[in-house]
């Protein structure tokens, strides 16, 4: 007759041993990602927030005045950092990219789920990957070497613009709506499209009034993360804008955004003075931004849900 | 003592998933070193029980157990402790499942994790359980290779031989032949009658020529309830209850 | 009406191919002029030397160098990190609220600006351990921002296990970190290694999160001396490092060469031949792993 095998002293040490070390320390680094995000929050934001705290500017001027004059001298009244100007521009620049990005996006993650997966496979696929894959300086350099001297050639102006700016992150962000959009499309449920082609209905059709609208959750999930990362690219962006600091009167005119300034001015800049502080403010600005972002994909997200 | 040949017996056995009562009221006891087969119509909880015998149910989060079942008359849910258990009670599942690595490795990976390290220690529970499991000559020239090279039946009696290398007491089998074709069936079937010399066997089938074959008692299952437990014989030649009839004869509906 | 409608439908079939068209032609384009316009720095002399300040012919060797002593370590910081974040979140986290707030957390990082994270490394990595600009602290900043991504891929790549090979190794009498140890994270290998690689692949184009963090500078190499805590030596990770992809931003804004053109076309070609070694490597590796895994190799 077999000894009862109760939980022994030996036993817990078998399972410290082969279990409890390994899940503790596991556990340690999936908790470690919530510390790290803390850490960085609070990091950036204990920097961010000393323009208002200690440099005394007050929030809506920040947010609201156009007026940069970092540099001014105590006689003439002070520094004065408002950032509308920049956060103007980024908006700006993103908008115009999403406007010419979109509808490739949807157009190539329509022809690679609807019209030919086949190819859709063989070549989009792999171009899109490798779309990813290209350096952000690359493209950077690219608009600044091709964009910006054909700008200035057929359109007249600098070339240093708002159009490159769109027209670099338009072609960034388009990897990121795309295979965004195209899996919304390919999780829609094969009976959407029978129905529709059941009742009579062409494939512009049954794309039009079916596919791309119940995929539109997952569509628009896409095009707000392609929108993220155009807020936040940085060096694209700031090769190819001209960085003169004012709201553009028209396409073809230099501006400047968040991103830029913080990466022209960052390394210019002596630790602890308002114009320092007020880029880590920005940068903040960029952070909770980014955050919002992702509150509204959950929102679409569930959305989406609620509907199916 | 009594119940000297019992190996495992169940006391008042209920098993819920969430809602579902999938086992009712089981009380069994199969006998050591004999073939025991369980079967029934899908869904009735053959696996369900074959599970409860080892606690592979405790990986479901919504089960929920009431009653007893006893190993050598030690209380499988409160006296063992659970790799001990497993140790004892091997699972043949009904899909070949080899680990993507190497056959001897497969083979070898219970008792490495049960502590041994020598290598002559380890050839030798590889050879032994290969041998045993009747796989030994088709695989000892590449006992190197991966072993999801090998064909299905191949791998089927791979993972009985990884079983047996761990030295279990009882051998429990959930539909293990259902995935093979016939002559990969008949070799597991006879190996079955080999290992029986030494082991308990609990085995779950669908077919019922097999368990006629293989069985030395059939347990029939209906709606999560034994409805007839005897010698396989008797079950198949004059069952007591309708029922049971009604599925042998096929006239089931 | 049936006419108008089916003529429609071909009309949006032709807009469609044109858009797909234009999207490979304007890769192809983009592609084939970097190379075209770097094709003469495509060249040893180029990748291997180091640049010479204010004159022409200066090479990449010492930028190429510390991209990929870059990716190295911070590959080495973020895998096992990743890695154990992947398994936590596949095989050990419950639904309930932190786990919830673990994947916000994840999803928060990784869409972060990468000069958001950049400007965190500064304050930690940079001012806090007082290192100045360095590689190390390079690569420590380009850990934070791989650590989401890894953590995803590692997650994934263990829920793409086949369950049955988890059940029968529990059903031996494995603990659930045995399981996990022994066959869970060796049989995730293929998609594992995969999206290692891809992710390597960003590393290595990454410039925003490194101005302030590894520096606009590196400092003459001494390619003879490897002792890595020496200063001279290339292996040295408490050096500025300036890596390909900043210089190529930097050259451009700050004139440092009359050939600074040529030099940027050569990098960027340098750069896109990475991104497509990475790509192919990626995908003959994940290729090759999964016929090993799945036995069709081994069976010829
Ligand atoms: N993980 C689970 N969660 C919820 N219900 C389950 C689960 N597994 C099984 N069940 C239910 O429990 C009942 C018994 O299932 P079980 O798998 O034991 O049947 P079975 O007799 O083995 O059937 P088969 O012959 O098809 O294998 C069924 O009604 C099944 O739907
Ligand atoms: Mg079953």
């Amino acid at each position: 007759m077999p000894k009862p095998i109760k939980k022994s002293r030996k036993i817990n040490f078998y399972y410290l041993k082969h279990e409890f070390y390994g899940k503790a320390l596991v556990t340690f680094f999936g908790l470690f990602l919530i510390l790290l995000t803390l850490l960085l929050v609070v990091f950036i934001a204990s920097k961010g927030f000393s323009t208002f705290t200690k440099d005394h500017v007050s929030p809506l001027q920040f947010l609201f005045s156009t007026l940069w004059k970092p540099d001014r001298d105590l006689q003439s009244g002070g520094p004065v950092v408002g950032a509308l100007i920049f956060i103007i521009g980024s908006i700006l620049i993103s908008v115009i990219a999403l406007i010419i990005s979109t509808p490739f996006s949807i157009g190539t993650a329509v022809f690679m789920t609807e019209i030919s997966p086949r190819l859709g496979k063989k070549l989009l696929q792999p171009a899109i990957e490798i779309f990813v894959g290209i350096p952000s300086v690359v493209y950077g350099w690219v608009g600044l070497s091709v964009l910006v001297p054909f700008i200035h050639r057929v359109f007249g102006g600098l070339g240093f613009s708002l159009l490159a700016g769109g027209i670099v992150l338009a072609v960034m962000i388009f990897p990121t709506i795309t295979s965004v959009a195209a899996d919304a499309l390919r999780a829609l449920p094969g009976d959407y499209k029978e129905a529709s082609y059941a009742l009579g209905s062409t494939r512009w059709q049954t794309i039009r009034k079916v596919l791309v609208p119940s995929a539109l959750p997952g569509i628009l999930t896409g095009v707000v993360l392609g929108l993220a990362r155009a807020f936040g690219e940085a060096l694209a962006v700031q090769m190819v804008i001209g960085n003169s600091i004012r709201i553009p009167g028209s396409l073809l005119d230099s501006t400047v955004n968040l991103t830029s300034i913080i990466t022209m001015d960052m390394g210019n800049t002596v630790n602890g003075t308002v114009w320092n502080n007020s880029l880590w403010s920005m940068a903040l600005l960029l952070l909770v931004i980014s955050f919002l972002f992702i509150v509204l994909i959950h929102k679409i997200g569930s959305k989406g849900r609620v509907q199916r | 003592m009594e119940n000297n040949d019992i190996k495992i017996s169940t006391n008042s056995l209920e098993l819920f998933y969430g809602d579902i009562h999938a086992l009712k009221n089981i009380n069994v006891e199969i006998e050591e070193r004999k073939v025991t087969a369980l079967i029934g119509p899908s869904g009735c909880g053959k696996s369900t029980f074959l599970k409860t015998l080892n606690r592979m149910n405790d990986l479901i989060p919504s089960v929920r157990i009431t009653g007893d079942v006893y190993l050598d008359n030690l209380n499988v849910y409160k006296q063992y402790d659970i790799v001990e258990l497993r140790k004892r009670v091997g699972m043949v599942f009904q899909k070949p499942n080899p680990f993507p690595m190497s056959v001897y490795d497969n083979i070898a990976y219970g008792p490495r994790i049960h502590g041994i390290k020598a290598k002559n220690k380890l050839d030798e529970a590889v050879e032994k359980s290969l041998r045993n499991a009747a796989l030994w000559d088709e695989v000892k020239d590449r006992l190197k290779q991966n072993a999801l090279g090998l064909s299905g039946g191949q791998q089927q009696r791979l993972c009985i031989a990884r079983v047996l290398a761990v030295e279990p007491e009882v051998v429990l089998m959930d539909e293990p032949t259902s995935a093979l074709d016939p002559i990969s069936t008949l070799k597991i079937e006879d190996l079955i009658d080999d290992l029986k010399e030494k082991y308990t066997i609990v085995i779950v089938t669908h077919n019922m020529q097999q368990a006629g074959r293989i069985s030395d008692k059939t347990a029939f299952f209906l709606h999560g309830e034994v409805v007839e437990f005897d010698s396989t014989e008797k079950i198949f030649s004059m069952p007591t209850d309708k029922r049971t009839e009604d599925y042998i004869t096929g006239r089931f509906g | 009406m049936k006419i108008k409608s089916q003529s429609a439908d071909k009309a949006a079939t032709i807009v469609f191919y044109i858009i797909a068209g234009i999207v490979v032609l304007l890769l192809a384009v983009f592609v084939g002029y970097l190379l075209y316009q770097g094709r003469d720095r495509l060249n040893l002399h180029f990748i291997f030397s180091a640049p010479v300040f204010g004159k022409e012919g200066g090479g990449i060797g010492p930028q190429l160098f510390n991209s990929l002593y870059m990716v190295f370590l911070s590959m080495l910081i973020t895998l096992p990190i990743g890695l154990s974040a992947g398994i936590y979140l596949a095989e050990y986290a419950k639904p309930s609220k932190v786990t919830n707030i673990i994947r916000f957390c994840i999803e928060a990082l990784s869409s972060l600006p990468s000069i958001v994270i950049g400007l965190f490394g500064l304050l930690i990595f940079v001012n806090l351990t007082g290192w100045k600009y360095t590689l190390m602290g390079g690569a420590l900043t380009v850990s934070v921002l791989n650590l989401p991504v890894i953590t995803r891929i590692s997650e994934d790549a263990l829920r793409n296990v086949s369950p049955s090979i988890k059940e029968a190794s529990l059903a031996l009498g494995a603990t659930h970190w045995q399981t996990i140890l022994k066959v869970l994270v060796p049989s995730a290998i293929p998609g594992l290694v995969t999206g290692v690689i891809l992710t390597t692949g960003r590393v290595f184009g990454e410039a925003a999160a490194l101005l302030y963090t590894a520096g606009m500078s590196s400092p003459v190499l001494h390619f003879s001396n490897l002792n890595p805590l020496s200063h001279g030596s290339p292996l040295n990770p408490f050096r500025p490092a300036e890596t390909l992809a900043v210089y190529i931003w930097q050259v451009n804004s700050e004139g440092l060469a009359p050939d600074a053109r040529k030099i940027a076309d050569g990098a960027s070609a340098i750069l896109i031949i990475a991104v497509f070694l990475f790509n192919i490597v990626a995908r003959i590796i994940g290729r090759s792993l999964n016929a090993k895994f799945t036995g069709k190799s081994s069976r010829k």
